[in-house]
């Protein structure tokens, strides 16, 4: 029993929402750009290279990431290297990340109507300018509420970073409350910091999606 | 640095991993069912028209789906303490996993639920069928029916995010991981085995559900939509 909540807690709380923030950020941006990578593997023309990213993909859809997050952490550096929690959670996170996204990616990308590829390819495109100029443009808009409802996601994930003693806001709440021992109390403030992360992103992709759908039904044939 | 795996040293510890497999499916288990029961009743009460049963369900399912489960799982763990009630962890991980995948059930059944054409419905009271045997036979099998592929990709991930589980020290796959590898000092090959156990787990599942959808839902087999 050390005391009662004070405005110092909440700073150290702050301290650790911002680093879920900026882990959530650093998970997005690496998976996204792994993810993307998966993405366009899975589609390739290559058999070797769809298999692979295919096999990739299985892989960590079928592990937790606290798993991974073990095997980045205590595992690299059983064998040797050196790793620090921010490097571990972020390569964990990024490889996880990587695999939901690419998946999600892939099916915006296959979602692209047929005839746009067939025009693209009529019109003597090659592959590349197929996909930069016609394709992605149009994936890119089906992508957005999907991406931004995995953000809730990732930022959710990140809590799991606090088991490999990366002080993020779980690690911060858990160290607080080893000093006060009031869990029920701060885990409540945890969870509600949590949601007012988590729900307008979750809001922002369900008015997305229904902006789509609208923007489709306007597309259909009369 | 020197990179020398040795899983046998590992490996001959496997009678403690094929038990910790069997738990977290166990778990695994217990959660699926009642959550399922649990979120097909909040995907109901949001749909009815008292405003306080559909507003609490809703908040509900937004309050789960916007909060990590670890979190969940401490609230839960010190709640049910605080209150002064004792129970196993094992038991407080069944209820914690059971909140949580409650709610992803509730929004994948509403979906369902949202899908049935009203012409069903009227043509089912219009043959004068009671109340109940519309809820069952005209919203609830068809709905399950469409929904399946989604409702059991989500217990799947369930089984997998029953690994948070581990960090109150109820017992599963995780757990027993943590124990061999601070006893081994053999953390990756640990985490390895375990990895590929999980794999395993995941795919039996997948196959299970897919061989499940295919006796529940003969009409899809005909049909021949995949599942």
């Amino acid at each position: 029993m050390g005391g009662h909540l004070n405005i110092n807690h909440l700073m150290f709380l702050g301290q650790g929402a911002l680093w879920t923030i900026g882990l959530s950020v650093i998970a997005l941006i690496g998976g996204g750009i792994v993810g993307f990578i998966i993405a366009l593997a899975r589609i390739s023309p290559l058999k070797s290279v769809r298999l692979a990213s295919a096999t990739y993909v299985q892989l960590v859809q079928g592990t937790p990431l606290l798993v991974i997050l073990f095997l980045g952490y205590f595992g690299l550096a059983a064998i040797g290297l050196k790793v620090s929690p921010l490097t571990a959670a972020s390569a964990s996170l990024t490889l996880y990340v990587a695999a939901y996204l690419g998946e999600i990616w892939r099916g915006c990308i296959q979602s692209v109507p047929k005839p746009q590829w067939e025009a693209a390819e009529g019109l003597a495109l090659s592959r590349t300018q197929r996909m930069i100029k016609v394709i992605l443009p149009q994936a890119i808009r089906i992508a957005t509420p999907p991406t931004v409802g995995f953000m809730v996601q990732i930022i959710k994930n990140t809590s799991l970073a606090s088991v490999v003693g990366f002080v993020e806001l779980m690690r911060s709440g858990q160290i607080v409350n080893n000093s006060l021992f009031e869990p029920f109390a701060i885990y409540a403030i945890i969870a509600v910091t949590y949601f007012a992360m988590c729900y307008p992103l979750s809001l922002f992709s369900q008015r997305l999606e229904r902006r789509m759908g609208r923007g489709r039904s306007n597309l259909a044939p009369a | 640095m020197s990179l020398q795996l040795d899983f046998p040293a590992v490996l001959e510890r496997w009678p403690s991993f094929l038990a910790g497999a069997v738990l977290t499916l166990e778990l695994a288990a217990f959660a699926t069912v009642l959550g399922a029961l649990l979120g097909t009743l909040a995907a109901v009460g949001r749909g009815t028209h008292n405003a306080l049963i559909a507003g609490a369900c809703k908040a509900y399912v937004e309050t789960i789906r916007n909060t990590p489960l670890l979190v969940q799982i401490f609230l839960v763990y010190f709640g049910l303490a605080s209150l002064g009630l004792k129970f196993s962890a094992f038991a407080v991980a069944v209820a914690a996993l059971t909140i949580n995948v409650g709610a992803y059930t509730a929004e994948i059944m509403r979906a369902g639920f949202e899908a049935i054409p009203r012409g069903q419905i009227e043509a089912a009271e219009g043959l004068a069928l009671s109340r109940l045997q519309i809820y069952w036979h005209i919203i609830l099998l068809p709905a399950v029916e469409k929904v399946y592929p989604a409702l059991t990709s989500q217990f799947v991930l369930l089984m997998l995010a029953s690994s948070v589980c581990s960090q109150i020290s109820a017992e599963e796959l995780t757990a027993v991981a943590n124990y061999i590898q601070s006893d081994t000092y053999r953390a990756f090959e640990t985490y390895i085995i375990v990895a590929v156990l999980y794999v395993i787990l995941s795919l039996v599942m997948r196959a299970g559900f897919w061989g499940l959808g295919l006796v529940l839902f003969p009409r899809r087999r005909r049909l021949g939509t995949p599942l």
